[in-house]
C-alpha cells in the first residue's frame, strides 16, 4: 500500500458551508478521501460571497479566496433541494458515500428528508456527523451563531488582552476549527469500527463543547480550587521574563525563561550583565515583582537588535525564541517551507492560489492537496455521471427538471 | 469506537490532547509518565483524565527497555521528544517500525521533527508566536499577545489525534503501520482561519484586529466588539446581511421593552441599514443608546434574551459563567468522579455524542496500587523483567 493515499477507499458527502463542516472534508480530502460539497446555485456557500479576499478585489462565485482555502482536494456540485429531483439526487449521493458531514443548523436536513435514520433504509452503514453551535440537543440548541462570537462563549476571548483592558477579538471563527480538527477524529474513529464491524454512526459536536477541550486546565481549576483565569497580557505562571518584545527590524521577537539557570543564561547571551547582579532579578518571584522594571530594560536591548537574530542567538544556548511572524512572513518561515505547508494550484478563475497542507503528514502515506477548489457546480458531471454512473440520458432527464440549480 | 486498541502515550504537554481524544473515543491509553510528576497540576488532571497511568522512568536505560518490549503489543505510540534531545534517539522511528511494523508513531514537536529549526525550542508564547496567531491578536497599535490560557499545546494534540486516525485507517484498510510527523507551529496555522488569502491573493497583511471591528466601514470606521455590561463583558457586532437584520431590530425592540432611550436608533430602518455605508459618527451615534442597553443587563440575562430573541451575540464568558451554564448541563457535559482525596472532581466530558449518548469518562489514571505490574504484564513484560525494574526503582507502584 506504500504510496498510495491513506484515505483513498473513502467518500464523503458535504452539505453546508461556511468553515466547520468544509474544513473537516478538506483534511481528509488532503489523505486521499474522494470529498463532493453540495452546494446550491440559490444558496451557495456562504463563504463563496460574504468574505473577501475576491481575486483582483472583484466578489465573484468563483472568484473567493476563503471559500477556496477551506475546499481545495474536492468536487463540488450544485442541487436544488428544494426540488424533489435534486432531494433524490441527494440521497443516491448519501447511498454511494461513506460518510456525511453536515453542518445545517439541527433538524434541518430531518425536515427535508436527509436525516440520519432516514437514510440508515438505504445506507445501513453509514456515519452522519452533525455539527453546530451549540450541538443538536439542549434548550439552546437551535441558537444561531457565528463562531467568531461562539469564541466569547466558550472563554477564549475574555482570556485574551491586558490584565485593566477590554477581551480581544480572534482573526475568523477560531472556535470552528478547533471543532473542524475533533470532529476529524470522531468520523475517523467511526470509520475504523465501521471497517471491523459493519456499524455506522450518527455523531453530534458542539462547537461549544469541543472548544472547552481547549480551556479543560483552567475549567478544572476552576471547579477543585475556584480559580478564574483572566487576561493577563503575555504574563506566564511558570516563565518569567515571557513576553513579545519590539526589535530593530519592525518584527517583534518572543522568549522566555523557566528558571534562574535560563535567565543567567539569557543575561550572558544579551551581555546585560548588570542584570545578574541586580537583586531584582536574582529569583523567579523576585522577577516577577519587578516584571515591568525588567521588561524595560529587555525591550531597550531588542530594540537594537534583529528579531531573527535575537531568536537564533538564543536559540544557541537553549532559550525559548521566536520571530512574532506575521502572516506574510509564514510563507518565508524556514520550518514551515520544509513541511511544505503552501502548496499551490491553478483555479479557473482565481488562478495561482496557496492552499493550506495541515499540521501532520504520514511517512508512507503522505497527504498532498490534488486540486483547486472546485468551481460553484463544476464537477456536476464527474460527480454524477462517473461517481455515481449516471447515463448520459439520465442526467439529462434529472437537468430538465432542474435538479442542479 | 476504538475498543480494543492500545494506546503508549509517552508525551509531554503537546501530546496530552492527543491521549485524551483517543479516550474519548473509547481506545485504551496507558500514560506514561516519570516519577515525582505532580499528579495533582490542574492541566495534567484534565488532559490525561481516562488514561491508564504507568509510572516508569524513562531517562534511565532499563526503563526504556521496557518501552521497547512494550511496542509489539502497541498499536499507537504518541511521544513529543526533542529532535535534538536524547529521548529522539531511542524512540527513533525505524527503530520502533522494526520491532513493530504496524505500529503508529505519533511525534509532536514544536516545529516539526525535521528542518532547520527542528531543534529550537518552544513553549507555547514562542508557538503562538512561530504559528502568526501573535501577529493578529492585540490592539492594532499595541503588542501582540497570546491566550493567558495556553493553546498551543491542544491545537498540537488534537492534530496529532487526527494523524494517528488517518493512519490507523489506513493500516485498518491493509497498509502497515508508519509514523506521523504532528508540527504544533503548523497546528496554529489552522487556527488564523482565511488570514493567509489576503497575502496570498492580494498582498495585504492582516494584522492585530484589536476589540473592535475595523475594515467593514467604507468610511474606515471601527464598530466596537465588546461591551461592558453589569457583571462582565458582553459580544456584540452591528452585522449587515439577515442575521444581521435581525439582531439589530430585535435588540432595539427589547430596550424599547425596558424603556431606554432609543437615540439614533429610533430612526434607522433595518431592512435597508448596511452597516458598510456608516462613518465614525453615525457608528458613535447609534452605538451610544446601545452602551446604556448593555450596561443594563447581566451576562447570563443577555444570553437567555438573546437567545429567545434569535440574535447574534454572546457574552464573554468566564470559567465560572461557564460552570453554570444550563445548555451544558441539559447536554450531560460534565463529568463528576472520585479524585485521589475521597472527594469527587469535575472534567469535561467526551467531546462528542454519538447515537444520542455521550460515552462515559472513567478515573483510571487516578490509580491505583499494583496497576503498573498489570499493565506491564498486559505490555508483555515478563514477571521477572518487571521484578527487575521494581527492584531498580524504574517502575513504582503509583
Amino acid at each position: 500500500m506504500s504510496g498510495a493515499a491513506a484515505l483513498a477507499d473513502v467518500k464523503v458527502v458535504e452539505f453546508g458551508g461556511y468553515a466547520a463542516g468544509p474544513h473537516i472534508g478538506k483534511m481528509l480530502a488532503n489523505f486521499g478521501a474522494t470529498v463532493v460539497h453540495v452546494e446550491s446555485k440559490a444558496r451557495p456557500d456562504g463563504f463563496r460571497l460574504q468574505y473577501p479576499p475576491y481575486k483582483d478585489g472583484e466578489p465573484g462565485l468563483n472568484r473567493g479566496g476563503c471559500f477556496a482555502f477551506f475546499n481545495d482536494s474536492k468536487y463540488g456540485v450544485t442541487l436544488d433541494l428544494k426540488n424533489p429531483a435534486g432531494l433524490e439526487l441527494a440521497r443516491r449521493l448519501i447511498d454511494w458515500c461513506d460518510i456525511v458531514v453536515e453542518n445545517m443548523r439541527p433538524g434541518v436536513m430531518d425536515r427535508i428528508g436527509l436525516g440520519y435514520e432516514a437514510m440508515l433504509e438505504t445506507n445501513p452503514s453509514l456515519i452522519m456527523l452533525s455539527t453546530c453551535n451549540m450541538g443538536q440537543t439542549g434548550p439552546r440548541a437551535r441558537t444561531p451563531g457565528f463562531g467568531s462570537q461562539l469564541s466569547s462563549l466558550a472563554g477564549f476571548c475574555g482570556a485574551i488582552g491586558e490584565a485593566d483592558g477590554s477581551p480581544m477579538l480572534l482573526y475568523g471563527p477560531y472556535i470552528d476549527f478547533i471543532a473542524s480538527v475533533m470532529s476529524t477524529s470522531a468520523i475517523l474513529a467511526a470509520l475504523d469500527r465501521r471497517r471491523r464491524t459493519g456499524r455506522g454512526a450518527s455523531i453530534d459536536i458542539s462547537q461549544y463543547e469541543t472548544g472547552l477541550h481547549f480551556m479543560a486546565g483552567a475549567l478544572f481549576a476552576n471547579h477543585r480550587d475556584g480559580i478564574v483565569a483572566e487576561r493577563c497580557g503575555n504574563r506566564d505562571a511558570e516563565a518569567v521574563p515571557h513576553g513579545a518584545y519590539p526589535c530593530l527590524d519592525d518584527r517583534w521577537v518572543t522568549f522566555s525563561c523557566r528558571s534562574d539557570a535560563e535567565f543567567k543564561t539569557l543575561v550572558r547571551r544579551f551581555g546585560l550583565l548588570a542584570l545578574g547582579e541586580d537583586r531584582r532579578f536574582a529569583t523567579a518571584k523576585a522577577r516577577r515583582r519587578n516584571v515591568e522594571a525588567l521588561d524595560a530594560i529587555l525591550a531597550e536591548h531588542c530594540r537594537e537588535l534583529d528579531s531573527e537574530a535575537i531568536a537564533a542567538s538564543l536559540q544557541a544556548v537553549g532559550i525559548a525564541a521566536y520571530p512574532v511572524n506575521t502572516i506574510a512572513d509564514l510563507f518565508h518561515d524556514p520550518q514551515l517551507l520544509e513541511r511544505r505547508i503552501w502548496r499551490r494550484h491553478r483555479h479557473d478563475e482565481i488562478g495561482d492560489q496557496a492552499y493550506v497542507f495541515p499540521a501532520f503528514d504520514l511517512a508512507a502515506t503522505p497527504g498532498e492537496i490534488t486540486r483547486p477548489a472546485p468551481l460553484l457546480g463544476g464537477d456536476n458531471d464527474i460527480v454524477f455521471k462517473e461517481f455515481l454512473g449516471m447515463t448520459k440520458e439520465e442526467f439529462d432527464v434529472y437537468a430538465s427538471r432542474n435538479a442542479f440549480e | 469506537m476504538l475498543g480494543g486498541y492500545k494506546v503508549l502515550d509517552l508525551s509531554g504537554r503537546l501530546g496530552w490532547l492527543a491521549g485524551r481524544v483517543l479516550v474519548d473515543l473509547g481506545a485504551d491509553v496507558i500514560k506514561v509518565e516519570r516519577p515525582g510528576v505532580d499528579r495533582e497540576d490542574a492541566d495534567w488532571r484534565a488532559f490525561n483524565i481516562g488514561k491508564r497511568l504507568l509510572i516508569l522512568d524513562v531517562t534511565v536505560e532499563a526503563g526504556r527497555e521496557a518501552i521497547l518490549a512494550a511496542v509489539p503489543r502497541v498499536d499507537v505510540l504518541i511521544e513529543s521528544a526533542a529532535p535534538d534531545g536524547p529521548e529522539a534517539d531511542w524512540l527513533d522511528p525505524e527503530r520502533l517500525a522494526e520491532l513493530n511494523p504496524e505500529l503508529i508513531h505519533v511525534s509532536v514537536t514544536p516545529y516539526g521533527r525535521t528542518g532547520p529549526r527542528a531543534g529550537w525550542r518552544g513553549g507555547d508564547l514562542e508557538i503562538m508566536a512561530a504559528g502568526g496567531a501573535m501577529s493578529i491578536v492585540g490592539e492594532p497599535d499595541g503588542r501582540p499577545l497570546r491566550n493567558s490560557v495556553p493553546q498551543s499545546y491542544a491545537w498540537a494534540g488534537a492534530h496529532a489525534a487526527a494523524g494517528a486516525l488517518v493512519a490507523l485507517n489506513n493500516r485498518s484498510a491493509g497498509g502497515g503501520g508508519q509514523h506521523v510527523d504532528v508540527s504544533a507551529q503548523a497546528s496554529i496555522v489552522t487556527s488564523l482561519a482565511h488570514a493567509p488569502t489576503f497575502v496570498d491573493m492580494l498582498g495585504v497583511v492582516p494584522g492585530r484586529v484589536g476589540s473592535g471591528i475595523s475594515g467593514r466601514s467604507v468610511h474606515g470606521g471601527t464598530y466596537r466588539a465588546f461591551w461592558r455590561c453589569k457583571d462582565g463583558y458582553i459580544n456584540f457586532i452591528v452585522y449587515g446581511g439577515p442575521a444581521g437584520r435581525r439582531t439589530n431590530k430585535a435588540l432595539v425592540e427589547w430596550m424599547g421593552e425596558k424603556a431606554l432611550d432609543l437615540g439614533a436608533l429610533a430612526e434607522i430602518d433595518w431592512d435597508t441599514y448596511d452597516p458598510i455605508l456608516a462613518d465614525q459618527a453615525e457608528i458613535d451615534r447609534l452605538e451610544a443608546p446601545m452602551a446604556t442597553f448593555f450596561e443594563s443587563v447581566t451576562k447570563a440575562e443577555f444570553l437567555d434574551g438573546a437567545f429567545r430573541r434569535e440574535m447574534l451575540g454572546y457574552p464573554v464568558s468566564t470559567v465560572a459563567d461557564i460552570a453554570a451554564d444550563p445548555q451544558l448541563t441539559a447536554r450531560e457535559f460534565w463529568r463528576d468522579l472520585p479524585s485521589r482525596d475521597g472527594g469527587s472532581e469535575r472534567h469535561c466530558g467526551a467531546f462528542y455524542r454519538a447515537d444520542g449518548v455521550r460515552p462515559e469518562l472513567s478515573n483510571a489514571a487516578a490509580g491505583k496500587d499494583g496497576d503498573a505490574r498489570d499493565i506491564l504484564l498486559e505490555l508483555g513484560l515478563l514477571e521477572t523483567q518487571i521484578e527487575s525494574l521494581e527492584d531498580k526503582q524504574v517502575v513504582q507502584a503509583e
